[in-house]
């Protein structure tokens, strides 16, 4: 398979009044058309940054990020980008939300509506992220779910090259989490989209991911590569996470983070001042 | 059936109050400010030189609608008000959100318009009365003075305030700088700089009686300095009233176009 990201020796470094930090260094990885690939890392590891700057959200200082072998500039369509929280337009509709990347194009355009097969595709990222009874609501009258369906489904409109998302459900109930997961998993399947996925939450990232690296911090790099050998996306369900093969991935993972982390209480400490 | 209340009660720090409690308050606060007044006067207890009686500023009222000018005087104020802060609204809104867009420009005029907003504008009467004599131009160009500086750094605050991950899930929609401006950050920030225009409206009140009372043969200003000439308490009274009552009225209107115009701007969370 070809590579749809190709991220090459990406560094980036800032200038301190004592000298040179390095938020990330030497960073390579591929990303496969239609994979899903999480990063996960210890908090501080720079996996957000990471994903801005393969956004063209944030400046590097090393190294080459590449979508369909092209090098990247700035932010682009073709990298589109869900947020956590705090990114729909109030004053617009949930439809009109949606519509927003076909607008601008419209606009740019000297055209005021937007062409059929765009507004086709509109109605069909409503019905396909359940939202077909809200096209009409504003954002503010939405639960934090809704609001991420329809961050989804405006990211999803202009067919991006990669699906940039970074924790988009890092602010929902675990509930409501649970029923984006499996969402996600058939919106990815069904649209053949490549994802780049940030989170802290491991399981989310075993249950959604084909591939998870790990990021460790001091300065941000590449632990490891993992591969996630679990049945296709469409048959997998929550019951899963609760499978041996699972949990071993996962604490497989979070052992690494563990060990990576330059967060840790002393044990002895703590034991000695409750005793 | 008696419904037992338990927990917080209306005196607990930001605690409940219905509305319908809140209009009493507000009612009996209104009545009771009234009341000292009335018994003030009609006791005595004060020279009415100094505090005339509310039927005295009623009865001044009625007089000065219906045989005076008041509504000439007022219509001239509102129309100096209106000019003076339209002038504002119209340089302020597109400096502002170029400030609250780009850090150069912000880094550009932030220090400027921080000294210019401290320059008392009070103080710029003679200096403008020099500049465009005692003309209209006088009276509009000191409700600028003090009111432009002000809401520059205000809008671009506005427009600085709006969430960051809409501006940049715009610019990975494909946006450019130029839309992000105007179809984001403009449309965004757009009920919080009309807020911000609602608030200003009410200090070129402040101004407008300043200007007028230094050079003006017309407007509510000059009326009460007129009135104070001839020690015309409840006249003064009734200019003061009018200007509260129509600064009052206007903000109400403006509260209501803004929930109108903007029904979505109630919660800023999406």
């Amino acid at each position: 398979m070809s590579a749809k990201l190709s991220v090459n020796g990406l560094g980036k470094r800032f200038a301190t009044a004592k000298g040179h930090v390095d938020a990330l260094a030497d960073i390579s990885f591929n990303v496969a058309e239609g994979e899903f690939l999480a990063i996960v890392g210890a908090s501080g590891c720079g996996k957000s940054t990471l994903l801005r700057i393969i956004a063209g959200l944030e400046p590097w200082t090393r190294g080459e990020v590449l979508v369909d072998h092209r090098p990247i500039r700035g932010p682009d369509r073709d990298r589109a980008m869900v947020f956590q929280d705090y990114s729909l337009y109030p004053w617009l509709s949930v439809l009109d939300n949606i519509r927003f990347s076909a607008r601008l194009r419209a606009h740019s355009r000297g055209i005021s509506n937007i062409p059929a097969d765009a507004e086709q595709r509109a109605q069909l990222l409503l019905q396909l992220m359940g939202l077909n009874l809200v096209g009409h609501a504003y954002p503010h009258q939405l639960s934090g779910g809704m609001r991420q369906r329809v961050a989804i489904a405006r990211a999803l409109l202009g067919k991006p090259a990669v699906l940039l998302m970074d924790e988009p459900f890092g602010a929902l109930d675990a509930q409501t989490r649970e029923v984006m997961h499996d969402l996600i998993l058939h919106v990815a399947a069904l649209e053949r989209r490549t994802i780049l996925f940030v989170t802290h939450d491991v399981e989310e990232a075993v249950y959604l991911a084909d591939r998870v690296i790990v990021l460790a911090p001091g300065p941000g790099h590449i632990d490891s590569i993992w591969d996630i050998d679990l049945p296709p996306a469409l048959s997998r369900t929550q019951e899963l996470k609760r499978s041996a093969g699972f949990m071993a991935m996962e604490s497989r993972i979070l052992e690494r983070i563990r060990a990576t982390s330059s967060l840790h209480s002393d044990k002895s400490l703590l034991c000695a001042l409750t005793n | 059936m008696h419904l037992r209340r338990l927990g917080p009660t209306m005196w607990t720090i930001r605690g409940p109050l219905s509305r319908r409690r809140y209009a009493s308050i507000a009612v009996a606060s209104f009545v009771l400010w009234l009341a000292a007044w009335w018994s003030a006067t009609t006791l005595q207890l004060v020279d009415p030189l100094f505090l005339p009686s509310p039927g005295a500023v009623v009865r001044r009222f009625v007089s000065w609608l219906t045989e005076g000018d008041l509504l000439r005087d007022a219509g001239i104020s509102c129309f100096r008000v209106v000019a003076g802060f339209l002038t504002s609204v119209i340089l302020a809104v597109p400096l502002g959100l170029v400030i609250g867009s780009y850090r150069p420009v912000r880094a550009f005029f932030e220090p400027l318009l921080e000294f210019a907003r401290y320059l008392p504008a009070v103080a710029f009467v003679p200096l403008v009365l020099l500049w465009t004599g005692i003309g209209e131009a006088s009276k509009i160009t000191v409700i600028w003075i003090g009111t432009f500086f002000q809401m520059v750094i205000m809008l671009s605050d506005d427009v600085a305030r709006v969430p960051q991950p809409q501006v940049e899930a715009a610019r990975t929609l494909g946006a450019t700088g130029r839309e992000v401006m105007l179809r984001v950050l403009l449309r965004s920030a757009m009920p919080a700089m009309f807020d911000t225009m609602r608030i200003t409206l009410g200090w070129a009140w402040t101004y407008l009686v300043v200007a007028e009372l230094v050079a003006a043969d017309s407007g509510l200003g000059y009326a009460i300095l007129k009135a104070q000439r001839f020690l015309q308490t409840d006249r003064i009274f009734v200019g003061i009233i009018v200007i509260g009552l129509i600064g009052l009225g206007s903000d109400q209107v403006l509260r209501w176009v803004h929930r109108r115009v903007f029904p979505w701007a109630g919660a800023r969370t999406a």
